[in-house]
């Protein structure tokens, strides 16, 4: 099955801005699902809102558009009712960490198998360019003319320290990687996060002397590094990519369906 | 004597809250709100107002941040939208039970599924219950001039309640009008700073928001009712007051040729404007048409609204909001209830229109007045140029 197969080709092209890492982390994904084989009709799609969230309509799963933050909310009602399905999220900065926070550390915690992606552009895209728990402390954005104080989350950390059994980081320049660890966090049972650091050259590109797209994506390449790579070592400001957590875990909906077993044993 | 100026209206908004001299200001971005959180943010970062401005992750800290700022004795403000109302909802009852003087702007956005940011007014209408002073504005004059008022009319001891401004998303909010700017000084005279109630201070200690067992729920809930009804007579006095010092007239029914009116049109927000052009418009064609505009959602001026229909032999009222499964709009329903005892009425008819940015022009206003003119419509509310 080409990946063709999986897109609503009607709705395109789509509508994000020129040089938006978005499309790139579609392709990945794509080539994920496709690698592994996956039946479109098996797969369900749930995302929030924001210019990530606009990925759910350009893909011919089950999909599930939802309001801002509550993704994984619904996303879990879902996989509780229909197990057999594979769960996938993509939800921006804002979308996950923000009004969303709440939801995802919970997810996180039960151990549902559902792969969250978070699309890290560091910025509100949609709304205009406000600054997000992402930005970081430094950023420019339109909510922030003077700098940014708010000190930024670390998805990996928030990920690992809420009880999520997958883990991991790439970036839009690391296309293989990100496929890769794509398509081992939709293998995984059980909750697992993929944190992709996406351009916006629009509004977190221009707000910061970013560049352009390709300069963005160059800062991805020189500032990013494997885990535990001697150039960490060296230089402690460098972000790390790859798996961070890969554990074994009871799985939330198995669990439930042990304990209803249990419940209702003789009747 | 102020400024004539063209300005974006979600900009001028804010405008007229620096004038007010904001001590704080949380909000959480969403379309089309979101230019007033940009500007609020600009105003306070060129230290335009000695205050702070607070991002949230959500409208629903947005307006709990306020409100912890009100108690605390702050002049505040927010902003929000659509969904961004919708969460705030569990928080609004909270602010006038308080009896905190907030003031909330509203760019008026529909509500989902499905997905749509445009302009109609299916965010506030589920809020009409939650005890807020609710203005409705025209254009970019109104609202700018509402959000003056608002503070003036919040924080008068004798009324002590929140108060929210709609302007219609993108219709207002994205529209540069033309429009007159007051002075600082002008409103340094008509709006005195913020005197608090009862704030939050070690020295004093008040507290807020307790429990409130079934033996005094029930007066707690009917003393904010009756704050809110007679809050009616402050704003009338503060309206008036606006007149004097800036010449705008405003009034909690606004009409528009009704006098000698045989069919008159009722709207709230924008399309006020497009209705008056279709009445001069009907007029010309020889049809005795008139406009009615509420300004004033909640208190309802129902004594205002039974003056304002005098003669009229038929309403066709209009509601950019469904109320599922009920009566119609609630625009409507709310007017009927009004009338309901007049010994003589007019026959009142209901169009749903403009939802989710649906474009209604003109003609439009022309086709319904006649339509209603020539009789009852054959449904109890009408889908205005429903397909299917």
């Amino acid at each position: 099955m080409g990946t063709r197969e999986y897109i609503r080709e009607r709705f395109f092209p789509h509508l994000w801005c020129p040089g938006c890492g978005h499309g790139i982390v579609l392709n990945g994904l794509l080539h994920a699902v496709e690698n592994i084989g996956l039946k479109k009709n098996d797969i369900v799609m749930v995302s929030g809102i924001g210019c990530s969230a606009r990925i759910s309509g350009y893909l011919d799963f089950h999909t599930l558009h939802t309001i801002h933050g509550r993704a994984l909310a619904f996303a879990t009602g879902v996989k509780m009712s229909r197990p057999e399905l594979t769960l996938l999220v993509p939800m921006g900065d804002g979308d996950a960490l923000s009004i969303g926070g709440n939801h995802f550390i919970h997810a996180c915690r039960r151990n549902i198998d559902i792969t969250a992606i978070v699309m890290n552009n560091r910025v509100y895209g949609m709304t205009g360019g406000q600054y997000s728990p992402l930005s970081g402390y430094g950023t420019y954005a339109t909510t922030a003319p003077y700098m940014n104080i708010d000190p930024d989350f670390d998805v990996v950390a928030v990920a690992k320290a809420a009880g999520a059994t997958f883990v991991a980081r790439s970036t839009t320049y690391h296309i293989k990687q990100l496929t890769d660890v794509l398509e081992a966090a939709i293998l995984h049972k059980g909750f697992s996060v993929v944190e992709i650091m996406s351009q916006c050259p629009t509004y977190f590109g221009r707000k910061n002397k970013g560049g352009s797209a390709s300069d963005m994506m160059e800062v991805f390449r020189t500032r990013t590094t494997p885990i535990a790579s001697k150039e960490k070592a060296e230089d402690p400001s460098l972000i790390e990519r790859g798996v961070f957590e890969d554990r074994e875990a009871p799985e939330y909906c198995e669990e439930y369906h042990h304990i209803i077993e249990r419940a209702t044993k003789g009747r | 004597m102020g400024k004539r100026i063209g300005m974006e209206v979600a900009v001028a908004a804010s405008e007229a809250a620096a004038l007010c001299r904001f001590d704080m200001a949380a909000v959480y971005p969403i379309t089309p709100q979101s230019h007033i959180a940009e500007h609020l943010s600009d105003i306070v970062n060129d230290g335009r107002v000695d205050a702070s401005f607070m991002t949230v992750e959500s409208e629903h800290s947005a307006l709990s941040a306020v409100i912890g700022a009100s108690a605390a004795g702050a002049r505040v403000i927010t902003a929000t939208s659509s969904q961004g109302l919708m969460y705030m909802n569990e928080i609004m009852p909270i602010a006038s039970g308080m009896r905190l003087p907030i003031v909330m702007l509203v760019a008026n956005r529909a509500v989902s599924s499905p997905i749509n940011i445009w302009n109609d007014h299916s965010d506030i209408m589920p809020m009409r219950d939650t005890g807020w002073v609710t203005f409705f504005s025209d254009n970019g004059q109104e609202a700018v001039d509402m959000v003056i008022q608002a503070y003036k009319v919040a924080e008068r001891r004798d009324v002590m309640l929140p108060v929210n401004v709609m302007m219609d998303g993108f219709q207002l909010t994205h529209m540069v009008e033309p429009l007159i700017m007051p002075d600082q000084e002008e409103v340094d005279r008509f709006l005195p700073p913020l005197v608090p109630y009862a704030t939050l201070h070690p020295d004093k200690p008040v507290s807020m928001g307790t429990l409130g067992m079934p033996d005094i729920f029930t007066e707690s809930q009917k003393s904010k009712d009756v704050a809110l009804i007679n809050s009616i007579s402050v704003i009338r006095e503060v309206w008036k007051e606006w007149e004097e010092l800036f010449g705008r007239k405003y009034e909690p029914v606004q009409t528009y040729l009704t006098e000698d009116a045989d069919v008159a049109l009722v709207t709230m927000g924008s399309m006020g404007e497009t209705a008056e052009v279709a009445v001069d418009e009907l007029r010309k064609e020889g049809i005795k048409a008139g406009l009615i505009k509420i300004k004033l959602w909640r208190p309802f001026p129902f004594e205002d609204l039974k003056n304002a229909v005098k003669g009229i032999r038929v309403l066709a009222v209009t509601d950019r909001a469904v109320s599922f499964g009920g009566p119609g709009g609630p625009v409507c329903s709310e007017i009927r209830s009004a009338l309901y005892d007049e010994p003589s009425r007019p026959v009142i008819v209901n169009y749903i229109i403009g939802l989710g940015g649906r474009d209604v022009q003109v003609a439009d206003f022309m086709t319904m007045v006649k339509k209603a003119a020539a009789g009852k419509l054959s449904e109890p509310y009408e889908y205005y140029g429903v397909r299917g």
